[in-house]
């Protein structure tokens, strides 16, 4: 059984439908990229997946004893965190926030989970500094220590190299690829086509007529040599 | 100036004073920086006004517990105001501006046409800007107020890590199973709650001074959230009982002197913040 199973779902928000009959499933250990242009409907659908919206039509099922709120999830940065004050430790704790329920505090154990995954990011030596001092990818190692706090099995990262500079972006391309080998499922939603052809197993390609497959199927489609191509040209010109 | 200090502090009214005026702040604090955060300020600003408009219509129809219909009132408004925060077709900040001036509007209309007072300038100025009523407590009136504190010191502690991931990054916490809208309710009825018990010491006017100030100052300086929120509640405190000594001592305006103190300290506290970086 799959992780998670998404059967002809359409979705869209204030009554506008985006997306109609998507299909396609996440197997345990897969690393799949969800590409597609502006609009196309992906962040709508990666709030679906979390549950902070209802789908239209169809249905998610997920198996294999994952429950949605153990997806380990890394949102873009909104405004509000640019100057939020708070230690790094403190942002990394609160992925425990699930694990404890109404519990108010967190025990030992999530203590240690956080103080375990900030070590697995590289962020240990920060703990005590303040997120709004760090850079670009300082943070979003950050917030990745915190989703894994969140998770044992599957991460959702949204386009998780937004706005960061080509050294940082390769650096977090390999940390998640790391995760991945480690055997945590990625599912990644991102602009850069030719990053995902690069890391992903799966790739699914969001448009009018969506495309989910391998990523040699991919590589080999219609659809996807007329993106990769465009990518490229983009690149080159 | 100590001996006076002293000779005023055996009064029974002006301990009650103090006592009101040191656990509104402390509770006015505690939840100023998630409202400054979540850029929820202004709907403090608001709420103050909704009560206002609700005293002045509970003092048309001569209630001797204004509370009974100020409380209500102006709790269902910060519900309405968070409702409409999300809501696209009325921004919420148009949203809050317009419920808070037309509350504004109505509450010195009413008690304008229905005034049963000689002194009707007073009685708005004391309402807006605080008044004297904050020396003339009964031992109700604090066994009350202390009470409320209680339960709204209680339910921040309480509550403390979720208020924090709810402020920090509302998606994320929805998305791990967090309730994130029960948690802005509980901001918003308890931000509620503290403007109606505040209205007595600085009057409605100046509330959302002390709701974000502390907040904005601590902010300056430190560097954590749990940091932060200690530091803003100590110098809320300090402000509170610094403001109403002066206000003491030199006959000013109780509710004007403690903002006027605040602000003091901001500007203290952004100039050190400058140097320290």
């Amino acid at each position: 059984m799959s992780l998670i199973d998404v059967r002809s779902l359409t979705l869209g928000y204030e009554n506008r439908t985006v997306l109609k009959d998507l299909s396609f499933h996440v197997d345990e250990g897969d690393y799949l990229c969800i590409v597609g242009e502006n609009g196309s409907g992906k962040s709508t659908l990666m709030k679906t997946l979390l549950g902070l919206q209802k789908p239209f039509g169809g249905e998610i099922i997920f198996g294999d004893g994952l429950n949605r709120k153990e997806i380990g999830y890394l949102p873009q940065q909104t405004i509000v965190q640019k100057d939020f004050p708070a230690s790094v430790r403190e942002i990394v704790l609160s992925g425990c926030q699930a694990r404890c329920g109404l519990r108010p505090f967190y025990n030992r154990e999530e203590k240690q989970l956080a103080e375990k995954n900030m070590e697995r990011m590289g962020i240990k030596e920060f703990a005590r500094r303040c997120y709004r001092d760090l850079s670009g990818g300082q943070q979003q190692r950050v917030l990745l220590a915190r989703a894994l706090c969140a998770t044992r099995k599957i991460l959702l990262l949204d386009e998780p190299v937004s706005g960061l500079d080509p050294m940082v972006t390769a650096e977090m391309y390999e940390l998640i690829e790391g995760l991945n080998k480690e055997g945590i499922t990625i599912i990644m939603i991102s602009h850069d086509i030719s990053a995902a052809v690069c890391y992903a197993s799966k790739i699914l390609h969001i448009s009018k007529k969506p495309f989910f497959g391998t990523r040699e199927e991919y590589q080999n489609s219609d659809i996807g040599k007329l993106f990769i191509m465009r990518e490229e040209g983009g690149a080159n010109a | 100036m100590l001996d006076k200090l002293i000779e005023y502090l055996q009064f029974p009214f002006v301990q009650y004073a103090l006592i009101v005026g040191i656990l509104i702040a402390l509770c006015a604090s505690l939840l100023g920086v998630s409202l400054v955060l979540k850029r929820f300020s202004f709907i403090g600003d608001g709420l103050s006004h909704v009560a206002f408009g609700a005293m002045a219509i509970a003092s048309v129809l001569n209630l001797t517990n204004q509370m009974i219909i100020i409380m209500p009132v102006t709790v269902l408004s910060a519900v309405l105001l968070l409702r409409t925060g999300r809501n696209a077709k009325i921004r919420g900040d148009a949203a809050i501006a317009m419920i808070s001036v037309g509350a504004l509007a109505l509450g010195y209309l009413l008690m304008n046409i229905f005034s049963t007072s000689s002194n009707l300038s007073g009685d708005v100025c004391s309402t807006l800007f605080g008044s004297t009523s904050m020396l003339t407590l009964t031992l109700t009136d604090v066994i009350v107020c202390s009470v409320i504190s209680l339960i709204v010191i209680a339910l921040f502690l309480l509550f403390y890590n979720k208020i924090f991931a709810v402020t920090f990054d509302e998606s994320f916490a929805t998305a791990v199973g967090t309730k994130s809208n029960r948690y802005n309710l509980l901001l918003a009825v308890i931000i509620a709650v503290i403007i109606v018990m505040a209205m007595n010491l600085v009057g409605s006017l100046l509330i959302s001074a002390l709701v974000i100030f502390p907040g904005l100052s601590a902010m300056r300086l430190f560097k954590s959230f749990k940091s932060v929120t200690i530091f803003s509640a100590v110098l809320s405190v300090f402000c509170a009982v610094i403001g109403m000594i002066i206000s003491i001592l030199a006959g000013t305006p109780v509710g004007a002197t403690i903002v006027a103190t605040n602000a003091a300290a901001f500007l203290m506290c952004t100039f050190i913040g400058v140097f320290v970086r």
